[in-house]
């Protein structure tokens, strides 16, 4: 019973993070009807960039989040401008080869600068493990879940209430309304890009501090798809709470099935689950229905 | 100047070879493909059977994607469900190679089935997750079905054998992958101006249209999922009874991706595009490998950095051909041959 509680515990922390890059997807997701499937690099580059500061310049914690975080706004420009600009209007399989190659590519360039070598984060936390009574959460994950809902509180108050998430969810709901009422659309799709990367590169450095970096951390970026659609594509809700049941999912697998068929089963379940919700209920717990007919 | 080039019905604008004109050119390259192996070496010979795996698996991809328009992130998943069938019925039941090699395409078709199963209900978007935890799932039970796999440890194949011939060598082998290349191309090719190839093209193009002019999606779709898996499934077993072992670790992800790059830099809904891409991708890692030796010898030390570079160049055609060359390189074939065509009256 206890490992059990402690399992879930884990796999709740797990899934706040998940959930904070699932955000990262929705985001861009709604706004742009376009599905990253570089996120995971994305994540990657956002921890590499925040080690490098962390040990090259020796700087303090929050100074190496901000430079991060402005990194990735960068990179959400850039992106945005160069590569998915030229699309718009293009069929959606396009768009969504090209993030597909744009993560090639970024991972390409990670492996050139940074090298394949595994690296463990420097220690940004303080270590104390959290101590529930029934449940003991490692300080790195316990951080991290501090982390993730700062950050999506953060992104949802912004979206909820500012002018600037107004308008994205205008261009979500509507794009030629939008464009009418004077938002201009190319500015929000922009901003969507630049929130999108803010959010996986916060997962990214949480990540890394929890699990040490690498070039292929960034296949959890593929993982947190089957949250998105667990939750629903275009549900910011439905993202976090999906993070939170992927997480949990996740880690009973571990427990239960992986004695089973000795190891493994922990990583692929969520895409067993991914399956089972597109066969079953393809917009997902919250998502949009289309319904098409013939 | 190519002229008197005209058609009069709709036969003659559907044959596979248009004119006498493309005829001779096919042919003179047919008898280049048969006296390659007399004159080339081993090392090319080797790099001719990989582009000739290539392009069955390509051309299979492109069915699906380029004419039937359902996006595939699972491609290497299915030329390894071919090549771990093959490599069992050869080593645990005593098939023959040639036998096994339908068996491979059969199997690896019933997966694509499967796998084609929620392309009903979910497509673009939805059908691309699919198809990528497809992968992912095909991955994990290549690794941890250890009874039948044999786990990461692999399985060694024999060599194939007519009679008392083994073709062990590359420059044997080479008929193989040929007699395969030629038959899968000729299929596709014909496949795509029959009922079947043009129903595909419609559900690319709208699928409700199609729907309503009374193409049956459910049936086509998934033989486009069936075919396309079937042309990955023998590209597998050939590829690995090439390479006479096979592992999980011949089919990752990057696999897939690179086929995607295949049909995208070649021309999605192109059989020629297939073939382009194919020897174009396949030829870049080893330009790449070349590229390294001479810098190994001139720059010791910095040889590392083309590792990587394979997976951004990769990337770089994927993105750079989406942008600005949709078409991709048959679409660049194509206006070369016109310009030629047309030439000097171009307009």
């Amino acid at each position: 019973m206890e490992i059990l509680l402690q399992v879930i515990v884990t796999g709740l922390a797990t899934g706040g993070l998940y959930g904070l890059i699932a955000l990262g997807f929705v985001l861009i997701y709604k706004a742009t009807s376009v599905l990253n499937l570089a996120m995971g690099e994305f994540m990657t580059l956002g921890a590499f960039v925040c080690f490098t500061v962390l040990t090259q310049i020796k700087a303090p914690f929050y100074l190496a989040l901000i430079l991060t975080l402005v990194a990735a706004i960068l990179l959400g420009f850039i992106v945005e401008r160069l590569i998915l600009r030229p699309l718009i209007g293009e069929p959606i399989i396009s768009a969504i080869m090209v993030t597909i190659g744009l993560g090639v590519i970024l991972k390409g360039l990670i492996y050139m600068v940074w090298t394949p070598t595994f690296r463990n984060f420097p220690e940004i936390f303080p270590p104390k493990p959290l101590n529930l009574g029934f449940a003991v959460v490692p300080s790195g994950l316990w951080w991290g879940f501090f982390f993730a809902i700062i950050g999506m509180l953060i992104f949802l108050l912004i979206f909820k209430f500012s002018r600037t998430g107004v308008a994205m969810r205008a261009v979500a709901s509507d794009q030629q309304a939008a464009l009418s009422m004077g938002i201009s659309v190319r500015w929000v799709f922009a901003l969507a890009w630049c929130f999108g990367a803010m959010a996986s590169v916060i997962g990214g450095i949480v990540i890394g501090n929890i699990s040490g970096i690498s070039v292929y951390m960034g296949d959890i970026g593929l993982k947190v798809l089957a949250v998105i659609i667990l939750g629903g594509l275009d549900s910011i809700g439905g993202a976090i709470l999906g993070g939170f049941i992927i997480g949990i999912l996740e880690n009973l697998t571990g427990l239960y099935i992986d004695p089973l068929i000795g190891g493994g089963a922990k990583n692929v379940a969520p895409f067993f689950m991914l399956v089972f919700i597109l066969m079953i209920r393809p917009y997902g717990l919250f998502g949009k229905k289309i319904i098409e007919r013939v | 100047m190519r002229c008197g080039d005209f058609k009069e019905t709709y036969i003659e604008d559907e044959a596979i070879f248009q004119s006498l004109f493309v005829k001779f050119w096919l042919g003179l390259f047919f008898v280049f493909l048969l006296v390659f192996p007399f004159v080339a070496s081993a090392y090319l010979l080797y790099v001719a059977n990989m582009i000739g795996f290539a392009i069955i698996a390509a051309v299979g991809l492109n069915l699906l994607t380029g004419f039937t328009g359902q996006i595939s992130l699972g491609h290497a998943a299915f030329v390894g469900v071919g090549a771990y069938t093959s490599a069992i019925l050869v080593t645990r039941l005593g098939f023959s190679f040639w036998l096994s090699i339908p068996f491979a395409g059969l199997v690896s078709a019933l997966a694509g089935l499967v796998i084609g199963i929620p392309s009903l209900r979910v497509k673009g978007l939805y059908l691309c997750i699919a198809t990528l935890a497809s992968q992912f799932i095909f991955e994990f039970i290549f690794i941890h079905w250890e009874s039948m796999t044999n786990g990461i440890t692999g399985i060694h194949i024999p060599p194939p054998r007519i009679g008392g011939f083994e073709f062990l060598t590359e420059r044997n082998f080479y008929w193989i992958t040929l007699f395969f290349v030629v038959l899968g191309v000729g299929y596709a090719r014909n496949l795509v101006r029959t009922r079947m190839g043009r129903a595909f093209v419609a559900i690319r193009d709208r699928d409700l249209s199609a729907e309503i002019i009374g193409i049956n999606l459910f049936r086509y779709k998934l033989s486009a999922f069936a075919i396309s898996s079937f042309y990955a499934g023998v590209a597998g077993a050939l590829w690995v009874t090439f390479l006479k072992v096979v592992t999980p670790d011949h089919f990752p992800f990057i696999l897939s991706i690179q086929y995607l790059a295949m049909i995208i830099v070649g021309g999605l809904g192109s059989v020629l595009g297939s073939i382009f891409g194919a020897v174009f991708i396949t030829l870049t890692p080893e330009l790449l490998n070349y590229l390294s030796e001479v810098v190994k010898e001139y720059a010791p030390g910095h040889e590392e950095i083309f590792v990587p570079m394979k997976e951004v160049i990769f990337g770089l055609f994927i993105v750079l051909f989406l942008i600005f060359e949709p078409r991709g390189l048959a679409e660049i074939w194509h206006r070369i041959k016109n310009f030629f065509r047309l030439w000097p009256f171009s307009y």
